[in-house]
Parts: structure tokens; C-alpha cells; sequence
């Protein structure tokens, strides 16, 4: 196995280190006010640390301004919890993909944006049509795949998903999902996703940091962590998920043993 | 289930009038439940989970609303009952705890206060002492960390996993004969959701109390419900008893939301299977079955044939109560769902990704933590 360069990396002295592997899936778990969204912004340099470093690729990048901090935006992007809040409801959803390719200068051919701003609702599975739309005309799941659709917009090589999920609907969550983890593997995109849901973490991620009180309680594979958890507290984490019963296919003990027709 | 039955509601249905049009948030549901049971309602959001039982309630009367069916309450309609019948029967025999512990709380009285009120209310005589320390050993009850000073705290002064203590004991004041818990643990976490079920669970078996458990989280249902029903856009298009309903799903949104639920003894690798578009409008719901639009198993027919709740045929001389609004066969169902269980399994069973080898290893992180972690904002 190849060992994985450190992409991103979180080291500060009063708090907690984690480092953000090129390529990897992270999940960040924990429960409210454990500091999962925080660590997470102080890896984008939307929170600096009191004491400590953030650095990018080996760079210190704690206190980077101007250029070098817009060209760390463009690298790194966050897609929010809740797609409506993101989104301004005056502009279209055209306008608001348009927007950072005009911040960054980019594209400033009107044609060739809005070309790929319809790539780009394509590549989230919404239609290009919808362009002309305001996110109100949206439903929730439409909006988040939006609010990935601009995230993915210049290319970032990091995407941060802060409860990316939590706000939709059982059966919409598995479409964002499935579509994030799709675009992971086209883009070749690092993940860090930070979620309370621990089946979810455990679906989407190569890696789990457990956090706690502003701590890191426990870093590992995501096998290992499910499989055998090392700190009490995530032991205590995991036990509290209510399961849901493995579906028996019939002839299984507890299967669709009560139908004579089963066995067609 | 069907003769003990306290709470039932039959054949009900609630409208709303919009600009847009009538809303036809619940269309002809059924259920009941019996003392020291739990009916588990599950179904996405605006499948009417909510209507369903504020209606029940007595708690979406309206100029705007349009009701029909009946809940029957011990026998007595609570439909057609005056208001005044339903304010004193709401908080004594029947109670309601909700999502948000704060929209049922005053943010300005403290809640011993309030329950102290609420046992009041139903209790003419009780003296205020009394009524105070009935509420602290209904704090007690709920397993309140130090009740005999939190009785005195404002609703702000709590946490999350408190508040909803307090509002379980105002909801049991008056120790009801049914509770309706409307996603009781939705906003909270994991480690405290666990308490809180453990909590009502325990109460329910004390308290021979019926209960009504509405999630969307099929965990929470596997967990606490004895009997489950899962509605779509306003009806109920499955309903069986909880161990059955795992077991042997019969209704594709069924199949559809177990197969699309991330799962924690799931194998790294395995895929979520997805239900393709989103639920249907309610003031234009789709022709024939409701489902339609989004299954993979639409038949011509049923765009154009609405299928009833129907008990399973094939089930033998026994009643399980297994309900199915479907119009494929049983035997075409059994057959579908065995292959979407063995497609399960094996997806269970899949050899862990080459990820799980790579070179980190656990480490118990408690070297580089040393003081809680300050941060303030980035200036730029
Ligand atoms: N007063 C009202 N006027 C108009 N429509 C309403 C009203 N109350 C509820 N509805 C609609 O009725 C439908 C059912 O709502 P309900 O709250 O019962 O859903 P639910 O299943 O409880 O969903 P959730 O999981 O989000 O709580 C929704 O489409 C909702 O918008
Ligand atoms: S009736 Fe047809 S469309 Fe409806 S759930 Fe059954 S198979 Fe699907
Ligand atoms: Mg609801």
C-alpha cells in the first residue's frame, strides 16, 4: 500500500492535529459542540487557530492573505448543510455557478460560462435548464446538488461536506451521497465529511476522526473504527446507533418463513 | 392489537385549503394502539406522519381545514367532540411530546412551573405544593440529572437531551393512556436519543401507557416499535408488525428506503441503492398508485389503478396484520424482495477496500490535546 501524501494538516498546539490524506475519504464525527466544524475551517483558513499551524501540501499556510489565500479557496471548497442558506434566493442558479468563475477571473467569455455552468448541473445530475431558476423553485436535494455543483465549480482538489445530508430527506440522502462519492471517483477528489451520522461516515469514508469536547478521541480506518474501536467513548458512540435488522433473505431464520410461496 | 386498541383512527382524512388548491396532506389512514404497545409511523418528510397525529389531537381544527374519518378514543369520537372536551382530555389522557422541546415549553417560566400547571390544569384541588412536588418527582421520573434544582431552571438553562426530559414529564403529568412522540429525537444525539427511547420505552412499560412513535429513522422504529406503518404521500402503504416489517418487506418504497439507508454493519464498498426522484405533490398526486412515478416495478395498470391497504393473501389461515397497498402479486413480491436481500447479502460480505489496510493506525489521540481547543476568526 502506498502511503498517501498529507494534503492538508491541522496542528494546533492547544487543541488537536489531524492531517487530511491526498486522495482519501475523512469523515469527522462527533456530537454537537464536539468542534468537528471548527477543525474543518480551520483547515479551509475560515477560522485560524489561536496557537498552532494549518498547512496545505507542507506549506504553512496559517496566515495566508490576498492571492495566495484566494488561490487556497479556489483548492479548497466547502459544500454547507443547509443548500438554501448558501444560496442566494435573487439569483438564478446560473448566476450563482457563474459567480466563482467571475471572482477568479475566469472565463470572462459570457458564452463559455454559461456553457459550463450547464456542464456543470449536468455533472450533479440536475438539468441544464435549470439555470434559469431561483433556488426557491428547488426542492432541498435540487438546491444541495447545487451547492456541490458550485463547489466543484474551479476544480478544488479538497471538498469539505459539513452535514452535507442531514438536512434532506431519507430518500434524497442516499442520492447526494451516491452523487458525492461519484464525483470523488471522476475527480479524483479528497473528501473530508463531517457528519453525525455514523452509518454515514461508515459508508463514505476510508478514515474516521472521532471527536469530542474540542478533542480528537480516536483517529483510524474506518474498518478498524467499526470493527474495533480503541476509545471507550467511541465504543459508546457506535453502541448508541439504533440498528436496523439485516434483511433475511427467506429460508433465513426470521426470513419470509411464514409464506408457502417463498420459495418461487 | 385491533380490540385492545385505545387510540384508532379510521379511514381519516385532512385537507388543507391553499391559493394553490386543497392539500391533501393525509388520504384515508387507519391505525390503532394498544396499551403498552408502540406503533412506529415512519415515511419521509410531508408524507403526513404529523397531520395525522396533531389531527388526532384535536390540534389542526381550522377555518382552512377539511377532516373526515374517526378517532376513536376508548370509543369516543374526538372528532366530533367540542373543544372544550378535547383541551381537557389533551395533557391528561392523551399527550403529545414533539421534535422541538422548545416550541412546547414557555421560554420564560420555569419548568417545574409548567408542569406543576399542567398537573393543575386537570387536577382541580391539587394544592400548589403538591403540585410542585409532583413535578419534581416527575423530573425524577424522567431521569433528570439533579431534578430537585433543575425544577427551578428556565427552558434556556437546559441542555438538548434535558429539555426534552422536561418536556416527557409535563407530557406524563398526568400519566396518559396514550402518547404521541412526533420525532422525539430527531434534533438530538445519538448517545442522549438512546436515552430518551430507553427513557419512553421504560415509561410505556410502567405505565401500560399506548404509544405512537413518529421517525423517519428505521433504526429508532426497529428499536421501539411493535407494530410499524410507513406512509407515502398521505397514505399508509405498508403496515406489519415491526419484526415482520424487517423481515420481509412487501411495498417497493419499502424496499426502497431500507435498500437507500446508509447502514453500520454495512461492508466498505457496498453501494446505496438510491429511490430515484422525490415525493409528489399533494395538492396534484399522481393517478393510480401514488408511487408510481418512482418504481422499478410500474405496470401500465398502475398508473391507472390506486391500490388499497390489503391484508397478505398468501400469509396462511393467521392474520398477521401485514398490510400492503401494491397491486403486484404476493408471489411476484416474495419473489423481488428474496432477490433484493441476496443482492444485499452479498454486498454485506464484500471484501473490505484496500483502503482499510492503508498504513495509519488507531491511535487513542490524547498526546497532542492538551487544553480544549480556542479559536477565534480569521480575519481575512
Ligand atoms: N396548515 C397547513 N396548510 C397547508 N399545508 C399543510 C399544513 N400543515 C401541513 N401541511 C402539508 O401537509 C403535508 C404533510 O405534512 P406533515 O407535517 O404531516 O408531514 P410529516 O410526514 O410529518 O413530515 P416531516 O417528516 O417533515 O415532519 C405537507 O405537504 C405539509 O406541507
Ligand atoms: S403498484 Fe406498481 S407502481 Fe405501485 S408500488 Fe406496486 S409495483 Fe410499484
Ligand atoms: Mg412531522
Amino acid at each position: 500500500m502506498l502511503l498517501r501524501r498529507r494534503l492538508g494538516e491541522v496542528a494546533a498546539v492547544d487543541g488537536v492535529s489531524l492531517s487530511v490524506l491526498e486522495g482519501e475519504s475523512l469523515g469527522i464525527v462527533g456530537e454537537t459542540g464536539s468542534g468537528k466544524s471548527t477543525l474543518a475551517r480551520m483547515l479551509l483558513n475560515l477560522l485560524e487557530p489561536t496557537s498552532g499551524v494549518v498547512r496545505w501540501r507542507g506549506e504553512d499556510v496559517t496566515h495566508a492573505r490576498g492571492a495566495r489565500l484566494a488561490e487556497l479557496r479556489r483548492a479548497r471548497q466547502l459544500v454547507f448543510q443547509d443548500p438554501a442558506g448558501s444560496l442566494n434566493p435573487r439569483k438564478t442558479v446560473g448566476a450563482a455557478l457563474a459567480d466563482p468563475f467571475l471572482i477568479h477571473g475566469l472565463l470572462p467569455e459570457r458564452a463559455a460560462r454559461a456553457r459550463r455552468v450547464g456542464e456543470l448541473l449536468e455533472q450533479v445530475g440536475l438539468d441544464a435548464a435549470l439555470a434559469n431558476r431561483y433556488p426557491h423553485e428547488l426542492s432541498g436535494g435540487m438546491r444541495q446538488r447545487v451547492g456541490i455543483a458550485r463547489a466543484i465549480a474551479l476544480g478544488p482538489e479538497l471538498l469539505v461536506a459539513d452535514e452535507p445530508v442531514s438536512a434532506l430527506d431519507v430518500s434524497i440522502q442516499a442520492q447526494i451521497l451516491t452523487l458525492l462519492r461519484q464525483l470523488r471517483r471522476e475527480l479524483g477528489l479528497t473528501l473530508v465529511l463531517i457528519a453525525h451520522d455514523l452509518a454515514v461516515v461508515r459508508h463514505m469514508c476510508d478514515r474516521v476522526a472521532v471527536m469530542r469536547g474540542g478533542r480528537l478521541v480516536e483517529v483510524a480506518p474506518v474498518e478498524q473504527l467499526y470493527r474495533a474501536p480503541q476509545a471507550d467513548y467511541t465504543r459508546e458512540l457506535l453502541a448508541a446507533v439504533p440498528r436496523i435488522p439485516s434483511p433475511s433473505p427467506p429460508g433465513a431464520p426470521g426470513g419470509a418463513q411464514s409464506s408457502p410461496s417463498s420459495s418461487t | 392489537m385491533s380490540d385492545a386498541a385505545i387510540l384508532r383512527v379510521e379511514d381519516l382524512r385532512v385537507g388543507f385549503a391553499t391559493p394553490e388548491g386543497l392539500v391533501q396532506a393525509v388520504d384515508g389512514v387507519s391505525w390503532a394502539v394498544a396499551p403498552g404497545r408502540t406503533l412506529g409511523i415512519v415515511g419521509e418528510s410531508g408524507s403526513g406522519k404529523t397531520v395525522a397525529a396533531m389531527t388526532a389531537m384535536g390540534l389542526t381544527r381550522g377555518r382552512r381545514t377539511r377532516v373526515s374519518g374517526r378517532v376513536l378514543l376508548d370509543g369516543e369520537d374526538l372528532l366530533s367532540a367540542p373543544p372544550e372536551r378535547l383541551r381537557a382530555l389533551r395533557g391528561d389522557a392523551l399527550a403529545m411530546v414533539f421534535q422541538d422541546p422548545l416550541s412546547a415549553l414557555h421560554p420564560l417560566l420555569r419548568v417545574g412551573d409548567q408542569i406543576a400547571e399542567a398537573v393543575r390544569a386537570h387536577r382541580a384541588g391539587v394544592s400548589r405544593a403538591a403540585a410542585r412536588a409532583r413535578a419534581v418527582e416527575l423530573l425524577e421520573h424522567v431521569a433528570m440529572p439533579d431534578a430537585a434544582r433543575r425544577v427551578d431552571a428556565y427552558p434556556h438553562e437546559l441542555s438538548g437531551g434535558m429539555r426534552q426530559r422536561a418536556m416527557i414529564a409535563m407530557a406524563l403529568a398526568n400519566e396518559p393512556r396514550v402518547l404521541i412522540a412526533d420525532e422525539p429525537t430527531t434534533a438530538l444525539d445519538v448517545t442522549v436519543q438512546k436515552q430518551i427511547l430507553e427513557l419512553l420505552r421504560r415509561l410505556r412499560d410502567e405505565l401500560g401507557m399506548a404509544m405512537v412513535l413518529i421517525t423517519h429513522d428505521l433504526g429508532v422504529v426497529a428499536e421501539t416499535a411493535d407494530e410499524v406503518a410507513v406512509m407515502y404521500a398521505g397514505r399508509i402503504v405498508e403496515q406489519a408488525p415491526a419484526a415482520e416489517l424487517f423481515a420481509a418487506p412487501q411495498h417497493p418504497y419499502t424496499w426502497g428506503l431500507l435498500r437507500s439507508m446508509p447502514r453500520l454493519d454495512a461492508e466498505a464498498g457496498a453501494e446505496l441503492v438510491p429511490i430515484p426522484g422525490r415525493p409528489p405533490s399533494l395538492i396534484h398526486p399522481p393517478s393510480g398508485c401514488r408511487f408510481h412515478p418512482r418504481c422499478a416495478y410500474v405496470r401500465e395498470r398502475h398508473r391507472e389503478v390506486d391500490p388499497p391497504l390489503a391484508p397478505l393473501a398468501g400469509a396462511g389461515a393467521a392474520d398477521t396484520g401485514h398490510r400492503v397497498a401494491c397491486l403486484l402479486s404476493e408471489t411476484e413480491r416474495r419473489a423481488i424482495w428474496a432477490r433484493l436481500a441476496q443482492g444485499a447479502a452479498r454486498r454485506r460480505s464484500w471484501p473490505a477496500s484496500s483502503s482499510s489496510s492503508s498504513a495509519s493506525r488507531s491511535r487513542a489521540a490524547c498526546c497532542c490535546a492538551g487544553g480544549s481547543a480556542r479559536w477565534r476568526r480569521s480575519t481575512a
